[in-house]
């Protein structure tokens, strides 16, 4: 192969370090979840309270954007370095998304 | 290839999924399907948009009348733990223990079926109402957005399984790591989709 593994044997203090940052991290995610639940369980009971459209609508797809960041960056690792290629190809498909869902919203009904 | 290539926790990479230049190639090429997975349920979505609640005069079916809140809840909160579930094993991964990342796929399995059940409990209910996927254009719109959406749930599951059971007995290595990360990227992203769907068709729709 053209493309060698390069393997490092970890002596006992990186090892250990390893596994706690791993811990630190997945505490982190666990927070991240207790997070997203949360703002679900906002979005479902402002739905519920019956506050006007105009007020609600813009705040759960809020909730809705804040809930996807937190999944794309934690849950997907996109906050990790190496990251760049990644983010230009989502954010390109979300860039033809958002133009999507608008052109259609508009020109196409109107 | 590294497939043979025995590791201990101690000489595990800490980026087992990018170690390789295949692992690399396949992280890559998966954010690129991604984005194009995107412009998918975009436009499945945008169609929704266009269409929702139009039909033939007379219909009588809304998206008030039709959705319930509580069935749609209990979904959420299943994809939601099944993401959680899925980070689990991802974790462990990076520990490299094996077994505990099987059984942390296994229940994120269960948990996907489970909603996957809950979707089929759902479309049957509406089809006996008489909402059937030729009733309208809103139906139409609909059964393909969610419908798009539970077949990528189908997928998933029919993907994590075979990868747990093909790499029962090999255990880890270089080869099957980056498969696993990119089953759990898949995995984060059908829930991703899904935020956008209670949020779009299922909140906005009982609002009207």
């Amino acid at each position: 192969m053209a493309h060698d593994v390069h393997t490092h044997v970890k002596s006992n203090i990186e090892f250990e370090y390893a596994r706690r940052r791993a811990a630190n991290e997945m505490r982190g995610q666990v927070t991240t979840f207790a997070i997203m639940i949360f703002l679900t369980l906002i979005a479902f009971t402002m739905v519920l309270a019956g506050f006007s459209a105009y007020l609600v609508i813009p705040f759960i797809l809020l909730l809705a954007a804040i809930q996807v960041v937190l999944q794309l960056y934690y849950f997907m690792h996109m906050s990790h370095k190496g990251h760049e290629t990644a983010s230009l190809f989502l954010y390109s498909g979300a860039l033809i998304a958002a133009i999507t869902v608008l052109t259609f919203l508009t020109i196409v009904w109107w | 290839m590294d497939l043979n290539t025995k590791y201990t926790p101690h000489s595990w990479p800490d980026h087992p999924e990018s170690a390789t230049l295949e692992g690399k190639n396949k992280f890559l090429g998966f954010w690129l399907f991604l984005g194009g997975e995107t412009v998918l349920f975009a436009s499945l979505f945008a169609t929704y948009l266009a269409l929702k609640n139009r039909g033939p005069s007379g219909m009588e079916f809304t998206t008030q009348e039709l959705f319930e809140l509580p069935l749609v809840f209990i979904m959420t909160m299943l994809l939601l733990t099944s993401s959680l579930t899925s980070v689990y094993a991802m974790y462990h991964m990076k520990n490299y223990n094996f077994k505990a990342m099987q059984a942390w796929l296994a229940v994120t399995v269960l948990l996907g079926a489970a909603f996957l059940g809950f979707e089929i409990y759902e479309f049957y209910h509406y089809v006996h109402l008489g909402f059937t996927y030729d009733q309208s254009a809103f139906s139409s719109a609909f059964f393909t957005l969610v419908g798009t959406h539970g077949l990528h749930v189908l997928i998933g599951l029919g993907w994590i399984t075979l990868l747990m059971l093909r790499n029962t007995k090999r255990g880890f290595n270089l080869y099957n790591a980056p498969k696993f990360y990119v089953a759990s990227l898949y995995w984060h992203f059908i829930d991703v989709v899904w935020v956008f769907i209670f949020t779009v068709v299922y909140l906005m729709g009982v609002i009207g």
